[in-house]
């Protein structure tokens, strides 16, 4: 009984989720000689490292530049999404609108809609001959020209995002046990020294999750920069869906691949950390 | 002053939460207000008119789209769900480390980016292909990818329900001469039966509202509603994607009307069994 209804699963994990990413590894370590064998090489990453023209500086050569760009944009997201979905989680779980469902309900319902029509919504309102601009042109105030910039991208991006973050600091709060603060307050902390040393420290864990919700996604996307950043934004995302959809490069493609699932371990890691603290702080509270 | 300070702040975080609000709806609202718009342009409004969506109804391709979303989400959802729930069965009754390295892996699909699930199935799959000789990407593959992605969905949502179940509870249907289907099917699952359906609906939506790994495991020729509304996009200024996401919008605003009222009135019918 054990056995039937485990091991099909099992076989199940090996063909779908285990063997694709031994695919990503396999094409990312290997090459295409004329003849059309298969050898091992470490090439294709280091054209991810070493970019296209010869001698240029690190962070100057192109796939290298793609990488930080990605980081910073998503680092800024991430960073942005966190001033300002805290106060809005905090409001939202504090006395007077905690008991108002209907609340979240509405902060909510945007993330339930399609992102890609959502981001052609912010289209609409950003182009050159948008609704913003023809606003700003009636007020007789200067017109701003940001779709297909850094900061169209990085709109969409908090935007897409920030309901990531609102949400699990939400619920870290609520689930807060209310007699701690209130323990605080007795024994005479100001309420600010509440927030900081007691509040913000248990919200920690709805933080972290709140923040790999936000950084993840931001560094892997491909539509959001091009749709508001125009065909020239390019993100790591963009270049693994052009080195497979366009250029039909496999083993490039999955080189840049492998960059971002080691990416992607590093900041989980760094994050996991960051969760542990505040879970040992946390239980050295309740003593 | 200190009811005063009160209530500056109590307008603060009002005219806070209004602003975030006014950021979150501004996109949408537009797109509502734009597909009743006479002319084509975005910006400026020239009249009332109904075209968009006249137009809309009498589009063949986002007809099918259409189709495919629904179709695959129901065949995804149902597909995930009974293997999710059997697998999370199974995992349960496994020791504490196959168990643990079991859900490790699970995880992957809904840790991995998108992008990455995507491009790994479509390089499995047309393996696959030119393995064989035979086969294309398209509607099946788009399918067994949604069902791919959603089965953790479903395992992270009947795994919690598996824990508060009592150990002894299909020992006794035993004892009390029920065959162990029986036993299965009539005390067993009945008892998890929440966590399947959280799961089922999470599986739904989140085939509903995929775009990356339906992009990359299926042919130009088989669109769903997502790659229909971004080659629409790509193709510059239509209106028409105004009016289906006006559909959209209200579609699921009338589906989380509803899933809100079940909930609550599972909620104040368990409060009465209390």
């Amino acid at each position: 009984m054990r056995r039937l209804f485990t091991y099909p699963y099992i076989v199940w994990l090996a063909i779908f989720v285990i063997a694709p990413l031994l695919l990503v590894f396999f094409y990312a370590f290997s090459g295409t000689d004329a003849d059309g064998y298969t050898y091992f090489t470490f090439q294709n990453i280091n054209k991810f490292f070493e970019g296209i023209i010869e001698g240029q500086p690190f962070f100057q050569r192109i796939y290298v530049r793609v990488a930080t760009r990605s980081l910073r944009m998503a680092l800024q997201t991430t960073v942005i999404c966190f001033l300002l979905g805290y106060p809005l989680a905090h409001i939202l779980a504090s006395k007077g609108f905690r008991d108002k469902p209907i609340l979240l309900f509405l902060f909510i319902m945007p993330m339930w809609m399609n992102f890609l029509v959502r981001t052609y919504g912010w289209m609409t309102i950003l182009e050159r001959n948008g609704i913003m601009n023809n606003l700003l042109r009636r007020m007789n105030l200067p017109t701003i020209d940001i779709l297909f910039t850094d900061s169209a991208v990085l709109l969409g991006m908090v935007y897409n995002f920030l309901p990531f973050m609102v949400l699990p600091i939400y619920t870290a709060l609520t689930k807060m046990d209310k007699r701690i603060i209130e323990a605080a307050q007795d024994l005479g902390a100001s309420p600010r020294s509440v927030f900081l040393r007691v509040v913000f420290p248990l919200s920690m864990p709805g933080v972290v999750s709140g923040i790999t919700m936000v950084f993840m996604p931001a560094a892997a996307t491909f539509i959001i920069p091009n749709l508001l950043g125009g065909g020239q934004f390019f993100l790591l995302g963009n270049l693994v869906e052009q080195q497979f959809l366009l250029v039909g490069n496999w083993h490039f493609g999955s080189a840049v691949a492998v960059v971002m699932i080691v990416l992607m371990l590093v900041s989980t890691f760094i994050l996991s950390r960051f969760d542990r603290q505040t879970e040992a702080s946390e239980g050295g509270m309740r003593l | 002053m200190t009811s005063y300070n009160a209530n500056m702040m109590a307008v603060l975080k009002r005219l806070y939460m209004g602003l975030i609000l006014f950021f979150m709806y501004a996109p949408i609202a537009v797109l509502i207000i734009f597909s009743f718009n006479a002319s084509r342009s975005r910006g400026t409004w020239e009249g009332f008119t109904l075209d968009w969506y006249i137009r809309l109804l009498n589009d063949q391709h986002t007809q099918r789209a259409l189709r495919n979303t629904v179709l695959i989400a129901i065949f995804s959802t149902i597909f995930a769900t009974a293997i999710g729930t059997v697998a999370a069965i199974g995992i349960d009754k496994l020791k504490k480390r196959s168990r643990t390295a079991i859900m490790l892996v699970s995880r992957v699909p809904v840790m991995m980016p998108d992008v990455i699930i995507g491009i790994s199935l479509m390089m499995l799959f047309l393996f696959v292909f030119r393995t064989l000789g035979v086969g294309s990407l398209g509607f099946g593959t788009m399918l067994l990818a949604h069902v791919i992605f959603n089965v953790p969905y479903v395992i992270l949502s009947v795994t919690p329900k598996l824990r508060q179940l009592d150990p002894n509870l299909y020992e006794a249907a035993l004892d009390l001469g029920s065959n162990p289907l029986r036993a299965f099917v009539q005390v067993i699952l009945p008892e998890l039966w929440p966590g399947v359906v959280t799961g089922a609906m999470l599986a739904f939506t989140m085939s509903v509202d995929d775009f990356m790994v339906s992009f990359f495991t299926t042919s130009p020729g088989v669109q769903n509603l997502s790659i229909r509304i971004f080659s629409m996009t790509r193709r510059g200024v239509d209106p028409s994607i105004n009016a289906l996401s006006t559909i959209i919008f209200v579609v699921v605003m009338i589906m989380l009307i509803l899933i809100n009222r079940r909930d609550r009135r599972l909620i104040h019918k368990n409060a009465e069994d209390d």
